[in-house]
């Protein structure tokens, strides 16, 4: 297929050289079937070594290159230049401090899930075979259990950038992933966790996390239910 | 920074988190990693995870172990393949409870579908005996794995580089590794350390592997003196995207897929009338290559196709939607209403650091082991691979050989003393980098040299070998590695310096592919994955050995290890 020319504007920082950032602009002839992270590579061998970015999988799996890609977030290996303009702007992924270039510091991000107690919790003891659980009953955690924490919806919450105490669309998701497991059985403690002043009250329905999710993870859905939840066990204990 | 550990894991895949989760109950534990750990390539798998577990139809261990033998192309180790085979039902079982939400029958118990190579009554037909999620199996028993090992205090130590594994007076002492933010070198001592860093298909040009998957631990093992074995035998998945080599599962032909040629045929019939589509990958990967070599690859062109649209569009919305939406995605087709174009992909490398079934990993062919060394997952050759992994069978090893490690290590812990890297040791990683640092000027580019690699090793050393293009390798090995003496790293900082240790990864990957090309040339017999056309069939009266390559200067010697055989013969290998 033809390949096009295309004008790339990057976010540049490297803060052992400069404390400021700057933009730079690459040219670039690609074709429609590459990938954004193509470009990046390309331009990391042919052009200027030192442009720095995360990635591994390439395939839209691992979660590693979410950036900011002409001003929604998304991965750069799963954005392919027929869908695209010819002027691209890439910056890094917005609200985590930036470390160099389109890498940012994910741990404040992943810290938020470490409240929500990440892990299956079941105090029965385990029975010989599997514990059963229907497709009815599993479908209830189906599209949670595809988060591949790229943290591009909790970048993208205006509640977060405003106050990054916030727990963040993706740690609800990891909520709800357990709290609606039928094999769980700590959904008290995670709806204390989740209801507290950093949790699903700060949600105000905004909705752009799903527009940016690369997973198609209905993020809203799950935050509604987690609300529903949290409201019926209120009215519950008010009784 | 100095760290003292008990244990020193090396990698955060389903092999060194399942290993980390048993070490930690005895242990102290860290678990260093070059990504996030939920980012290694596990997540990538997509069809199953093999156990007889029988929910769907009877099954049993023993088939199980009779089909990997024989999908092993006879090179596996009999006693490590019945070790794993028996206790795929318990692993399951096991990451069930641990919160993997395996896909489930309508009783809600854990559903199971065909894969490749697997049969009912020793070869008869296909049976049920993959475990899924959908085709994210990979992606959620990390992920299960992870949030676990969080539970028992294992420390984590993310965008960790290891540059080194010093062995000294043949024992491990530990790890040196370079933390990626900051660029600094730290120094973790330790009683016992486990390699679990993961394959290496960054080798070839065309690969379902991730860009990480660099084999570094495995280099710098062997220029330790330690010995790599099969590394002859690197697995090429049949259905890899075509111009892509992004992986479409085996699943998706467990599902009911059919593969088609240009002429519209169901070829597989022609190779393996019993089993067909559901053949071992290396003969399936060869038979592809076979019908595109005369000429009947789609419109003339050198791929075929793999034909979805039989299973209709509720089963692949809910068994395959990964792939699914690959299709969509990265080639512009839906599966639902079209076939997808496909060619073999360099996937799996059965060779690695040879171990017994405990993990420990061997000096020499006689079965000595390196003191305090460990080895788990795709990395290691224990060998229940032999010449040709099945499908699903590997992330059953990376968890039954993970935790089998974790065990021996809190024996090993209880007897051995906490290793001391030396300064001297420190210094001479700190020099090799400063070196590489403070190089002003130099034509080359890392990234042509990768890439010159990565053709060589595709066009001379994939599905079919022979002694020519093999004898071509080694010169141009020499070439890259002199070039890369004569690359000049821009980024001269300290923080997150990628491109630096993209050129170290670069000399890694070279340093395999000089055993891989040496092992394949020095192998003269055609046996699962290695196929020589100037050696066409199996020599079980000369080859019935592993090979064990060695480094002693610059050359490589090769040692052989006799394959351990229990109950099943070698046999006609016919599907
Ligand atoms: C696309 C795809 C699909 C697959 N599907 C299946 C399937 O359905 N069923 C099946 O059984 N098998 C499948 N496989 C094979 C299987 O997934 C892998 O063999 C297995 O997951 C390997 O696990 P591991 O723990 O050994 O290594 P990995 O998961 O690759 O982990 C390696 C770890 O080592 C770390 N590491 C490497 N080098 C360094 C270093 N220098 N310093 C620090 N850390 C380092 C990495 O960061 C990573 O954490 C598939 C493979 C691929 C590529
Ligand atoms: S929910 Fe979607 S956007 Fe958010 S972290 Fe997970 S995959 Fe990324
Ligand atoms: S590189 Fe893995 S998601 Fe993009």
């Amino acid at each position: 297929m033809a390949v096009k020319q295309y004008k790339l504007k990057i976010k540049r920082f490297d803060p052992e050289r400069n404390a400021h950032s700057r933009w730079e602009e690459f040219s670039l002839s690609m074709k429609p079937s590459h990938r954004l992270l193509d470009a990046l590579a390309k331009i990391k061998d042919e052009i200027d070594g030192s442009l720095t970015y995360r990635r591994s999988c390439a395939h839209g799996v691992c979660g590693s290159c979410a950036m900011k890609i002409n001003g929604k977030n998304g991965l750069a290996c799963q954005s392919l230049f027929k869908d695209m303009p010819e002027f691209i702007v890439i910056e890094p992924l917005h609200g985590f401090p930036v470390v160099k270039d389109l890498v940012v510091d994910i741990k404040p991000f992943l810290e938020k899930n470490e409240e929500i107690l990440p892990f299956l919790i079941n105090n029965t003891p385990p029975p010989e075979r599997e514990r059963k659980q229907t497709p009815q009953e599993q479908n209830k955690i189906l599209q949670a259990i595809t988060c591949i924490m790229c943290g591009s919806c909790t970048s993208a919450c205006p509640s977060y950038q405003r106050n990054n105490s916030y727990l963040g669309p993706s740690a609800l998701v990891k909520a709800a992933r357990f709290i609606f497991d039928s094999r769980d059985s700590a959904e008290e403690e995670r709806l204390d966790k989740v209801t507290q002043s950093n949790g699903l009250w700060m949600c105000h329905s905004i909705y752009n996390c799903v527009e940016v999710c690369p997973k198609n993870v209905d993020i809203p859905a799950h935050i509604i239910k987690l609300k529903q939840l949290a409201v019926k066990r209120k009215i519950l204990k008010q009784k | 920074m100095t760290y003292n550990f008990d244990t020193i894991i090396i990698g955060s895949g389903l092999a060194g988190l399942r290993a980390a989760i048993e070490a930690s109950k005895q242990g102290s534990v860290a678990v260093l990693t070059k990504l996030y750990p939920t980012r290694s390539h596990s997540t990538a798998a997509q069809g199953g995870i093999s156990g007889a577990l029988g929910n769907e139809e009877p099954d049993s261990p023993m088939w199980h172990f009779y089909d990997t033998v024989k999908g092993s192309d006879f090179l596996g180790d009999q006693d490590a393949i019945e070790v794993m085979c028996n206790d795929a039902i318990r692993t399951i079982i096991e990451l069930e409870h641990l919160g993997v939400p395996f896909s489930r029958t309508t009783e809600g118990k854990i559903a199971q579908r065909r894969f490749g190579g697997h049969t009912r009554d020793f070869g008869a037909a296909p049976v049920q005996r993959a475990c899924f999620c959908a085709d994210r199996t990979g992606h959620v028993i990390l992920f299960a794995l992870f949030e676990q090992s969080q539970t028992q205090g294992v420390k984590f130590f993310p965008e960790f580089h290891v540059l080194d594994i010093p062995i000294i007076d043949g024992k491990c002492m530990g790890v040196i590794a370079m933390e990626i933010q900051t660029g600094d070198i730290h120094v973790f001592n330790a009683k016992t350390t486990l390699v679990a860093s993961g394959g290496y298909g960054r080798v070839f040009k065309t690969t379902s592997n991730a860009i990480a998957s660099t084999g570094d631990c495995l280099s710098i093992l062997f220029n330790a003196g330690v010995p790599l074995e099969d590394m002859e035998f690197f697995q090429f998945h049949p259905t890899g995207l075509y111009g892509l080599g992004i992986l479409v599962t085996e699943g998706a032909r467990g599902e009911g897929g059919v593969l088609i040629n240009g002429k519209g045929e169901r070829f597989m019939e022609k190779y393996a009338p019993t089993i067909k589509d559901l053949a071992p990958r290396d003969m399936v990967s060869r038979s592809i290559m076979t019908e595109i070599k005369e000429g009947r690859g789609v419109d003339g062109k050198d791929y075929v196709h793999l034909d979805l649209r039989g299973i209709g569009r509720k089963t692949i919305e809910e068994r395959l939607p990964e792939i699914a939406s690959f299709c969509r995605i990265y080639i512009g087709i839906d599966p639902v209403e079209a076939p997808i174009p496909v060619l073999p992909t360099a996937h799996y490398a059965m060779g690695g650091i040879p171990t017994d079934v405990n993990g420990r990993v061997l000096h020499n062919e006689k079965g000595t082991a390196v003191e305090g060394l460990f080895a788990a997952g795709e990395c290691a050759c224990v060998s229940v691979h032999g010449a040709n992994r099945l499908g699903c069978n590997s992330l059953l090893d990376t968890v039954v050989f993970g935790r089998r490690a974790g065990m021996e290590i809190n024996l090993a812990n209880k007897n051995i003393k906490t290793g001391r890297i030396h300064s001297e040791v420190v210094e001479k990683v700190l020099k090799k980098l400063k070196q590489l640092l403070e190089k002003t000027e130099g034509t080359q580019r890392a990234g042509e040299l990768r890439d010159k690699l990565q053709t060589l090793m595709m066009n001379h050393c994939s599905v079919f070998r022979n002694k020519d293009d093999l004898n071509r390798i080694p010169n141009q090995l020499d070439k890259i590695k002199e070039q890369l003496k004569d690359v000049n790293i821009k980024d001269k900082g300290k923080k997150f310096n990628t491109e630096l240790l993209e050129v170290i990864e670069l000399r890694h990957l070279v340093n395999l592919a000089e055993a891989i090309s040496s092992s394949a040339l020095n192998r003269t017999e055609s046996r699962g994955a290695h196929s020589r056309e100037d050696f066409p069939g199996r020599n079980d009266t000369e080859w019935m050995k592993h090979t064990f390559a060695l480094k002693k200067d610059s050359n490589i010697e090769f040692r052989y290890k006799p394959v351990t055989v229990t109950k099943f013969q070698p046999e006609d290998r016919k599907y």
